[in-house]
């Protein structure tokens, strides 16, 4: 049974997810020139440190207000998703509706990113901000449709009884697709890997392209603490949330996140960058009637067991 | 006490950053307030414990002003969108209307005589509100979908540009030819 955690847990749950941020830049820097896991644990902090002492580029005419909060909210938004994620036995938020939260802030995106783009006055990151609505609207109806399989599979969208209803037979087995699905998401809205179209070379950096300093470094962030929250989530959704032998629940929570979140970053560096323009069509053409398939093939499991 | 702090800041919030679309110089700004109005406004049915309908709101809500903002800009006089203007088209009769709603609604909530609570809550609000929509009213809703759907396609087959005629030339036999190739290869 799921509980609420104790106050003081939240600053350990944020500190938990920057932890995983920091881990998951070693990993994609350890992938990125083949240096090695020792010589890859520096660059994360080289790098962030670079940024927070680099002077701030202004461009001509900026709104200042849409551009460092938009910078901001994608860390924001990643907090709020993990604040409804259950470890183990125990959760921060225990909401009855979990799922729909999820979905909820994963929207918030769409102005962050896209504000984020706006606020430069710059041609190159706008371009980018309207990338990132064509990728969303792309992705948006996939992921409600994969976070619907298993808040359909356990009948409820409180996420502890999503998790609860797994103890034996976790819902990756009956909703491969869902997790595909859900996985391909999260890397979208992630702006990650062969989703990073908004902020591509291509534009010269896209939405991150007049960004510089400490707002570069929180978007940055922002994007490993999203790929962190995705991770965590898929764990209760479709990995049995803290089921596992010996280790105590908790722990399994965290060691799924971690695989589940390494599979992710690594995809960076697998996968060529699919356009926006390509990826509408797979994910309507293709994507939908799969995960629509999926949804009515867990709809007659939920169906024959009753 | 924590609560009522948070409903009046909430409250406080959403008017004002309602109002604030009359007031901003951009039109970025003036989409976003709008949507910092209707978060507000979610998060306000979220202390009313509507969990549900109050993530929808902010879900629906953030999704049509993010949408909203690409076509403001679009349509706009300055057509790169990047200086800040502001919305000048009947801003008087405009800011009367949503004033004076704002007037109305608050003076009628204020002043009609609310009504005792009958019965109590259910334990699970949203199952309620499910029922409720796909319960006894599940006929509405499957007439309401096939003519919304139908509104849907309609409206996307008069303003497409191109037929498929157009793609797949006059016998239907050519292959397709789209001025952005999608990524099935067609």
């Amino acid at each position: 049974m799921v509980e609420q955690a104790p106050a003081w847990a939240a600053p350990l749950a944020l500190g938990l997810l920057l932890a995983l941020c920091v881990a998951a830049a070693t990993f994609d820097a350890a992938l990125a020139a083949g240096r090695g896991l020792a010589g890859a644990l520096r660059v994360p902090w080289q790098e962030a440190a670079r940024l927070v002492v680099q002077q701030r580029r202004t461009t001509v005419a900026n709104d200042p207000l849409l551009w460092r909060t938009g910078g901001v909210s994608l860390l924001v938004v990643a907090a709020l998703m993990v604040a409804v994620v259950p470890w183990g036995d125990w959760t921060l938020l225990d909401s009855a509706v979990g799922v729909v939260w999820f979905n909820a802030m994963d929207v918030l995106l769409w102005a962050a990113v896209w504000i984020t783009g706006w606020g430069a006055n710059s041609a190159w990151p706008l371009v980018g901000a309207h990338r990132f609505l064509a990728q969303a609207l792309s992705y948006e109806l996939l992921l409600m449709f994969a976070l619907i399989s298993p808040a359909l599979g356990a009948g409820s969208l409180r996420l502890a009884d999503v998790q609860a209803e797994q103890a034996g037979l976790w819902f990756v087995v009956t909703m491969p697709v869902a997790f595909v699905v859900f996985c391909v998401c999260v890397l979208a809205f992630s702006l990650w890997g062969p989703f990073a179209a908004p902020i591509g070379a291509d534009l010269g950096g896209g939405v991150l392209a007049e960004s510089s300093g400490v707002d570069r470094l929180l978007v940055l962030l922002g994007r490993y603490a999203l790929l962190v929250a995705g991770a965590a989530f898929a764990v209760p959704l479709f990995l049995g949330g803290g089921e596992g032998p010996l280790l105590p629940a908790v722990l399994w929570s965290v060691v799924k996140t971690v695989l589940v979140l390494g599979l992710l970053v690594a995809c960076r560096r697998r996968f060529a960058l699919l356009r926006p323009e390509r990826f509408a069509e797979l994910a309507w053409v293709v994507g939908i009637p799969l995960v629509l398939l999926q949804i009515l093939v867990v709809s007659l499991l939920v169906l024959g067991r009753s | 006490m924590v609560v009522d702090a948070l409903f009046w800041l909430l409250a406080l919030t959403a008017v004002a950053s309602g109002f604030a679309v009359f007031r901003v110089s951009s039109m970025a700004r003036a989409t976003f307030a709008l949507a910092v109005s209707f978060v507000a406004v979610g998060a306000v049915m979220l202390l009313l414990d509507l969990d549900y309908l109050g993530l929808i709101t902010v879900l629906m809500m953030v999704m049509e002003m993010s949408i909203m903002a690409v076509f403001m800009i679009m349509y706009m006089m300055n057509p790169g969108g990047l200086m800040p203007m502001s919305m000048y088209h009947n801003k008087a009769g405009a800011m009367t209307v949503a004033v004076g709603s704002f007037v109305v609604l608050a003076a009628g909530a204020l002043l009609v005589p609310w009504p005792e609570r009958e019965g109590v809550a259910p334990a699970d609000i949203t199952l309620q509100l499910g029922e409720g929509i796909m319960g006894s009213k599940m006929l509405v809703m499957l007439t309401i979908s096939p003519v919304l759907f139908a509104t849907i396609v309609g409206s996307l087959v008069l303003a497409a540009p191109r037929g498929r005629y157009d793609r797949f030339g006059d016998d239907l036999d050519q292959p397709a030819s789209d001025p952005v190739p999608g990524g099935l290869g067609r």
